[in-house]
């Protein structure tokens, strides 16, 4: 078998039947190969997004995304998609074709030393010296992508690997690597963590990306409801507990919600699960959950004490551990505690009734609006992606995400353009499902050639576009912390959205008034194919509540 | 809290890119290397890194576990402590005239070095030990003016039980 034939042969041994991709001379023989093959290969218009498609794919899926490279540009386009994946900590197998060997080193056209490139941007890469080593390193790689915390893996296929000839044997199983996860949590910690969820007096959850990828989210709410312990969540966690449940306080951090900032400020238990306390949740690290007692669950032990002083450290898997927590968990509080946790629920909707998450109406359309209406259209069944900045923030704040893996944003890195691509592979995914990208002006036209795409496969995704006509989160930093400074943000040359979805042969809807918001997003949802829904929204409207950068949480701007 | 120095010695995968591997996580993670030091083992697919870093305790902590991370790391020690055996070699390059030179061999012999190019304006110096006698060493023949120096970096083991 060939190089390009024992790759067809790991893929499908892996499961994979979705490939996304860009052909290009390095990768010829394997697109010749793909040609024959039962893979579905779905082609990208830039490189990048065939990585945010992947990463999108593999989100709502719930499996590893893989996806397919040129060498030289056409790798180092991938390079923002992996270090999204990568700060995400989403499994990704990143196939890139590489120069013949023998001219490796060599400057030799379109060559890049992608292996050194994302080496810091990867959770491991390799270069395959011979096509001998390509079916066990694949057999490692998809491993290494989905195993304790997951990350992307890219492996660098050169050319003459790809047509060399050699007899296939299956990979031998795995030699055991030092880097394992270790997914049983330590027997002592979950005693003591146990015994403080027994007795704290104010207990808060705060769950992360984490949950949702061990598949935690089940346990996470059993937990939560079964104690009555109120739950908050990082960008990446929403959808690890039901957004409309009442014990939900929403997101947590910068542009978090009155009540999850000042719980976390009052908590005297915290429990993080799959989170890694990153700045943009805990403002200043000194002030942040002063009362409390951290307990932290995660599989990645560098996450641990990072960023945060933790008591009760539980290196494990979110699920295995919160099952343990589970079982070692029956007695309800004693009577004198049971009347401490209803003062503490008590004082949290408090907080939630007497701030909650509001904007003022003023004759234009408010984009906390659409988003809101979006909701209640759908639901809150339908997978979002998200761009990035805030269409992204407001997203989070007014989509209360009910289920794992259906919100779908660049949380670490923050990579406008994220959002299209993604929402294209988790539409594959999920075809049955209404999938939305909650889009900004600016973040769209990064990746706004994936339309194509989209057209091409017929993916019904939905681009609503909270169009405010500037590059909104940096004006919104301009106006509160740089003396209304608007330098490069606003009056900026924009297209003319709807003309644009038409020429790319989608639909193209656009909404000037409050009253055509709910018919433009009916209307909008309803249309078989995707779609680009416009909506003029007020251009100085701000993401509140807002905490200044460095300072503690519990110091809000407010609305 | 305070900066301390800490050793600590690695196997790894014999690979192509794993020094890269290892000291771009210092680098890219804002950690410090004072030295470091690789080589092969007995074993053809594994070799040695040792990595000399200042730090406080909590950064140090995380170096550990962020190395730990990395696949090609197959195990990793500290190698603080009187449990351990430590040595480095510096080659000392030193001018020194014909009638210094009694005196310079006086303190060649007195921090246990060794001649290991000699002329007749010249000498260079091989001195092995302790991270400290090395500093010492150096310390002795620094008034003769150092034409040149070379240094490892300290590598170590574990000692096994008496």
């Amino acid at each position: 078998m060939t190089g390009a034939q024992i790759l067809l042969r790991m893929l499908a041994e892996e499961s994979v039947d979705t490939l996304f991709g860009y052909p290009g001379g390095a990768v010829i023989d394997i697109y010749d190969e793909l040609a024959r093959s039962e893979i579905r290969h779905v082609l990208v218009r830039h490189e990048q997004a065939a990585v945010h498609a992947a990463d999108g794919y593999a989100r709502a899926r719930g499996t590893v995304g893989v996806c397919l490279v040129t060498s030289g540009p056409g790798a180092t386009n991938s390079v923002t998609g992996i270090a999204s994946a990568y700060a995400d900590s989403i499994p990704l197998v990143v196939l890139t074709g590489q120069v013949p060997t023998h001219l490796i080193g060599n400057d030799a056209f379109q060559e890049v030393d992608i292996v050194g490139i994302t080496r810091p941007c990867t959770k491991h890469n390799y270069l395959v010296p011979s096509v001998d080593q390509l079916a066990p390193i694949l057999k490692e790689a998809f491993h290494l992508a989905r195993s304790g915390r997951p990350g992307p893996v890219l492996v660098d296929i050169p050319k003459n690997v790809q047509s060399a000839r050699t007899l296939f044997r299956p990979p031998a199983p795995l030699r055991a690597r030092p880097y394992a996860a270790v997914s049983e949590p330590h027997a002592g910690q979950l005693r003591t963590a146990a015994r403080l969820i027994q007795t704290a007096r104010r207990p808060l959850i705060f769950a992360g990306g984490g949950v949702i990828r061990a598949g935690a989210a089940p346990e996470l709410t059993r937990l939560a409801r079964r104690f009555r312990i109120p739950v908050t969540c990082s960008l990446m966690g929403l959808g690890a507990f039901p957004g409309d449940d009442p014990l939900f306080l929403g997101m947590l951090g910068m542009h978090g919600t009155y009540a999850a900032n000042l719980s976390t400020g009052a908590c005297d238990l915290l429990l993080g699960v799959g989170v890694r306390f990153d700045d943009r949740v805990t403002g200043k690290t000194d002030a942040f959950a002063p009362q409390a007692t951290i307990v932290h669950i995660d599989i990645d032990p560098t996450s641990i004490r990072k960023n945060v002083p933790v008591r009760v450290p539980l290196v494990g898997d979110c699920r295995v551990s919160l099952e343990r927590l589970n079982d070692l968990l029956d007695d309800p509080p004693g009577d004198a505690l049971e009347e401490a946790r209803r003062e503490w629920l008590a004082r949290i909707e408090e907080w939630k009734t007497c701030r909650p998450l509001c904007y003022r109406t003023d004759g234009t359309i408010k984009p906390q609006q659409v988003v809101e209406t979006l909701y209640e259209l759908t639901r809150g069944e339908a997978i979002i992606t998200t761009e990035v900045g805030q269409n992204q923030m407001w997203a989070a704040q007014y989509y209360r995400v009910r289920h794992p893996g259906h919100f779908i944003t660049s949380g670490g890195l923050g990579t406008m353009g994220f959002g299209l691509p993604a929402a294209i592979g988790a539409q594959i995914a999920c075809p049955e499902k209404t999938v939305v990208d909650i889009a900004g002006d600016g973040s769209i036209q990064m990746n706004i050639q994936e339309l194509a795409t989209a057209v091409q496969y017929r993916l019904p995704v939905k681009v609503v576009i909270l169009n405010n006509g500037c590059l909104g989160m940096v004006r919104q930093w301009q106006e509160l912390f740089y003396g209304g400074r608007y330098s490069a943000t606003c009056n900026n040359a924009q297209p003319d959205f709807v003309k644009l979805a038409e020429a790319y042969g989608a639909f193209g809807l656009r909404a000037e008034r409050p009253e055509e918001v709910l018919p433009v997003l009916e209307r909008g949802l309803s249309l078989p194919g995707p779609a680009i829904l416009d909506f003029r929204v007020t251009p100085e409207e701000c993401v509140y509540p807002m905490v200044p950068a460095g300072a503690p949480i519990t110091e809000m701007l407010l609305v | 809290m305070k900066a301390q120095k800490h050793i600590m010695t690695m196997l790894v995968d014999n690979e192509p890119g794993v020094v890269s591997r290892v000291a771009g996580l210092f680098s890219g993670k804002g950690f410090n290397i004072e030295s470091i030091c690789g080589s092969p083992t007995h074993n053809p697919e594994v070799s040695r890194i040792t990595i000399v870093t200042r730090a406080d305790a909590p950064v140090i902590e995380q170096i550990e576990k962020q190395l730990r991370k990395l696949i090609n790391v197959l195990k990793l020690r500290s190698l603080n402590g009187p449990h351990c055996v430590r040595r480095e070699l510096a080659l000392v390059c030193i001018p020194v005239k014909p009638e210094q030179r009694p005196e310079v061999l006086r303190i060649v012999d007195l921090v246990g070095g060794r001649v290991a190019d000699a002329g007749l304006n010249h000498l260079i110096v091989e001195v092995s030990g302790e991270q400290e006698e090395i500093e010492t060493a150096i310390r002795l023949l620094e008034p003769y003016g150092i034409k040149k120096l070379a240094r490892t970096g300290p590598i170590g083991l574990i000692r096994e039980p008496k």
